[in-house]
C-alpha cells in the first residue's frame, strides 16, 4: 500500500521546526556576539565581527570549577543508582513473598512523589545530617530520585529473561550471587544503559535540589551557575548564553553519538 | 541446534520437579536492602516529615516546634495562598491543552515514514536535552522587552513588555512548558502510534474512509493509554511547575504568577516560614495524588481494557 504523506501533521510539523529553530538561533548566534553588538544590533542580524571571547569569560568566571561540580555529581549519582538498583531488580523479579511486593509497591508509589513537594523535609534532613552546602548533600537526594523510574525501567528489562535460562543455571548449582554476575547483568544490558542515562540527565540537568541545599561557590553546579549568572549579571546576555551553550556541549556529544540509548533514557520518566 | 538445547533443558525440567522453581537460585530480601533503606532515608522519610512539620513553626535554623494547626488556618485566611491554587489550576489546565493536541500531532508525524522524518525529528526533540534550567535561562533573554527579540519585532509583540501583565505572563509561561514539555510527550505518542496495527487502516482504507477520519476514528481511539499515562505526567507536572516561574517571571508581576510551588519556596527559603511551606507542600502532594487516582479511575485504566479488542 502506498502511503500518503500526511500535509495537516507536516504544516504542524514546520510550525514547530521554526519554534525549536528560533530560540536555538538566537542561542547560538548570541553567543559569538560580543556584549555590546547585542546591545546594539540586537538578537536577530548576524553579527558583523563573530568572537570567542563569551566562552573565554565564562571560564574565567568560575565555569569549570561548575563543570567540576556537576561532573562529581552526576558520575556519583550513576554509581549509587548502578550499584543499589540491579540488586533490588533482581531481587524483585525474582525473590518470593508478600514482603518483596510490598518493597516494589513502595518505590512505585516513589513514582508519584515529585521532588517539589519535598525540598522542605529535605533541606531539614540533609541540615540535620550535617551535610548542607556538600556535594555529597546533593548527590543523596538525587540518586534516592532516580530509583523508582530506575526500578521499574530495570525490572522490565530483567523480567524477559526467559525461566528456562535461570532453571539451566540452578542445574548447574549456581549461587544467587552467580547467577546475577553470569546470567542477570549480562542480558539486561539495553535496561542498564538507559538507567545510566536517565540518571546521568537527572543529576546533570537538576536545580531544585542544587537551589535549596548549597550556597557556596566551591560547590556551586553548572544549573545552579546559570541561575546565579542571570540574576547577578542579567546584562552580559552573550555571556550567559554561552555558559547555556557550554552546559548543554556534553549531553549533545552524546546525543550525536547514541541517540537512541539516550532517548530510551529519556523515556525513562514514561515508563517502559 | 536451539531446539535441541531448549528440548532437552524442558525435560530436564520435568525430571526434577518441583525442587528447581523454589530451588536455591532465588536471591534472598538482603539484595533488596541497600535501595530499600536509601530510598526510604532519603524519600520517603522528607515525605512523612513534610506532614509533621507542617504542623510546626520553624525557622529552618532552631529546632521546630509544634504549633497545632497555626499553618493551616494563617494559610486558609491567606489570599495569595488561594489564588495560588487558582494559579496551579489554570497553568496546568493549560499546558494539558495547549500541550495534548501539539504533542499527538507531532507524535503521529514522526511515527510514519517520511524521508526527511528522521532529521526533521532530530531537531525537533532538542528541547529534551536541555534543563529546565537552560530553558528558561534562554527564554528569559529571547523575551527580554529591551535587548531581546520584542524590541526587533515590534509588529508580532507591540509593546514587547509580555511579563509585564498576568495574562501575558501565564501566556508565556503556557508557551514555555510546551517547548519544554512538548517532545517528551510527542515521543510517548510516537510509540503508541507505531504500535497501532496497520491493518486497522488498510481496513478503514477499503471502507473509503480518508486520513482524516482514519485519524479520528483509528489514531485517537487507539492512542487512549497513552494518552492517559502523558496527560497524569502533564498534570503531576503542571501542578509542581516550579524552575520556569522562579526564572521567568519570580511569581510576578506582583504574586500574579505565584503559584502553589513557587509560593511554598518562597515561604520556606524567602521568609524563613518552614512550617507554612511544608503545609502547601502537603496539599501539593495530596492533590497530585488524587488527581493521577482519578484519571486512572475514570478513564478506566485500572481494568487495562485492551485496544486491541477484537483483532
Amino acid at each position: 500500500m502506498r502511503r500518503r504523506p500526511n500535509y495537516l501533521a507536516g504544516l504542524g510539523s514546520l510550525v514547530w521546526l521554526v519554534l525549536v529553530g528560533f530560540p536555538l538561533y538566537v542561542l547560538l548566534i548570541s553567543t559569538f556576539r560580543t556584549r555590546s553588538s547585542y546591545s546594539s544590533e540586537g538578537p536577530l542580524s548576524f553579527p558583523e565581527h563573530l568572537t570567542l571571547q563569551n566562552y573565554v569569560d565564562d571560564f574565567s568566571n568560575g565555569f569549570g570549577q561548575d563543570f567540576l561540580n556537576t561532573v562529581i555529581v552526576t558520575v556519583s549519582v550513576v554509581a549509587i543508582v548502578l550499584l543499589v538498583v540491579p540488586p533490588l531488580a533482581y531481587a524483585i523479579v525474582r525473590a518470593r513473598g508478600r514482603t518483596i511486593s510490598t518493597v516494589f509497591r513502595v518505590f512505585l508509589l516513589g513514582l508519584a512523589i515529585p521532588a517539589q513537594a519535598v525540598i522542605v523535609p529535605m533541606f531539614y534532613v540533609i541540615s540535620k545530617a550535617g551535610l548542607y552546602d556538600q556535594l555529597i548533600g546533593i548527590i543523596l537526594p538525587t540518586a534516592a530520585f532516580c530509583l523508582p523510574v530506575c526500578t521499574l525501567v530495570l525490572t522490565g528489562a530483567m523480567r524477559d529473561i526467559t525461566n528456562e535460562l535461570y532453571e539451566a543455571m540452578a542445574m548447574d548449582g549456581a549461587s544467587p550471587w552467580r547467577v546475577f554476575w553470569q546470567l542477570v547483568v549480562p542480558l539486561s544490558k539495553g535496561g542498564l544503559s538507559s538507567i545510566v542515562v536517565f540518571s546521568a540527565l537527572q543529576a546533570w540537568n537538576g536545580f531544585l535540589f542544587p537551589l535549596i541545599l548549597t550556597q557556596s561557590e566551591s560547590t556551586k553546579v553548572i544549573t545552579l551557575g546559570l541561575y546565579n549568572f542571570q540574576t547577578e549579571h542579567g546584562v552580559d546576555v552573550p555571556g550567559l548564553l554561552s555558559a547555556v551553550v557550554l552546559s548543554m556541549l556534553p549531553i549533545f556529544i552524546v546525543y550525536l553519538f547514541a541517540r537512541r540509548a539516550l532517548v530510551q533514557g529519556l523515556m525513562g520518566v514514561g515508563g517502559k | 541446534m536451539s531446539a535441541l538445547s531448549s528440548v532437552s533443558a524442558s525435560g530436564r525440567r520435568t525430571r526434577t520437579g518441583r525442587r528447581s522453581g523454589v530451588g536455591v537460585t532465588r536471591p534472598g530480601l538482603v539484595w533488596a536492602v541497600p535501595a530499600t533503606v536509601f530510598f526510604l532515608l532519603f524519600a520517603i522519610l522528607p515525605l512523612v516529615l513534610v506532614a509533621v512539620l507542617s504542623f510546626t513553626s520553624w525557622d529552618g535554623v532552631d529546632a521546630p516546634t509544634f504549633n497545632g494547626l497555626d499553618n493551616w488556618t494563617k494559610l486558609l485566611h491567606d489570599p495569595v495562598m488561594t489564588q495560588s491554587i487558582w494559579l496551579t489550576l489554570v497553568l496546568t489546565v493549560a499546558g494539558v491543552v495547549v500541550q495534548t493536541p501539539v504533542s499527538i500531532l507531532l507524535g503521529v508525524w514522526s511515527a510514519g515514514y517520511q524521508r526527511n522524518r528522521a532529521v526533521l525529528s532530530a531537531i525537533f526533540f532538542v528541547p529534551l536535552l536541555l534543563s529546565a534550567t537552560a530553558i528558561s535561562v534562554v527564554w528569559r533573554a529571547i523575551l527580554d522587552p529591551n535587548f531581546g527579540v520584542p524590541s526587533q519585532m515590534q509588529w508580532l509583540f507591540g509593546d514587547g513588555n509580555l511579563m509585564g501583565s498576568q495574562s501575558g505572563a501565564i501566556a508565556v509561561l503556557t508557551f514555555v512548558g510546551m517547548w519544554q514539555w512538548t517532545p517528551m510527550h510527542a515521543l510517548l505518542y510516537q510509540g503508541g502510534a507505531r504500535a497501532i496495527p496497520q491493518v486497522l487502516y488498510q481496513a478503514a482504507a477499503i471502507d473509503g474512509a480518508g486520513k482524516f477520519r482514519q485519524f479520528l476514528h483509528i489514531t485517537l481511539p487507539q492512542l487512549r493509554n497513552t494518552m492517559i499515562t502523558s496527560m497524569i505526567l502533564m498534570l503531576v507536572g503542571g501542578l509542581t511547575t516550579f524552575d520556569t516561574v522562579l526564572i521567568l517571571t519570580q511569581g510576578g508581576p506582583g504574586t500574579d504568577t505565584t503559584n502553589s510551588a513557587y509560593y511554598m519556596y518562597q515561604q520556606a527559603f524567602k521568609s524563613f516560614d518552614f512550617g507554612s511551606g511544608s503545609a502547601i507542600a502537603l496539599v501539593l502532594v495530596v492533590v497530585a495524588t488524587l488527581i493521577s487516582l482519578a484519571v486512572v479511575r475514570f478513564s478506566g485504566y485500572d481494568k487495562m481494557r485492551s485496544t486491541s479488542e477484537g483483532l
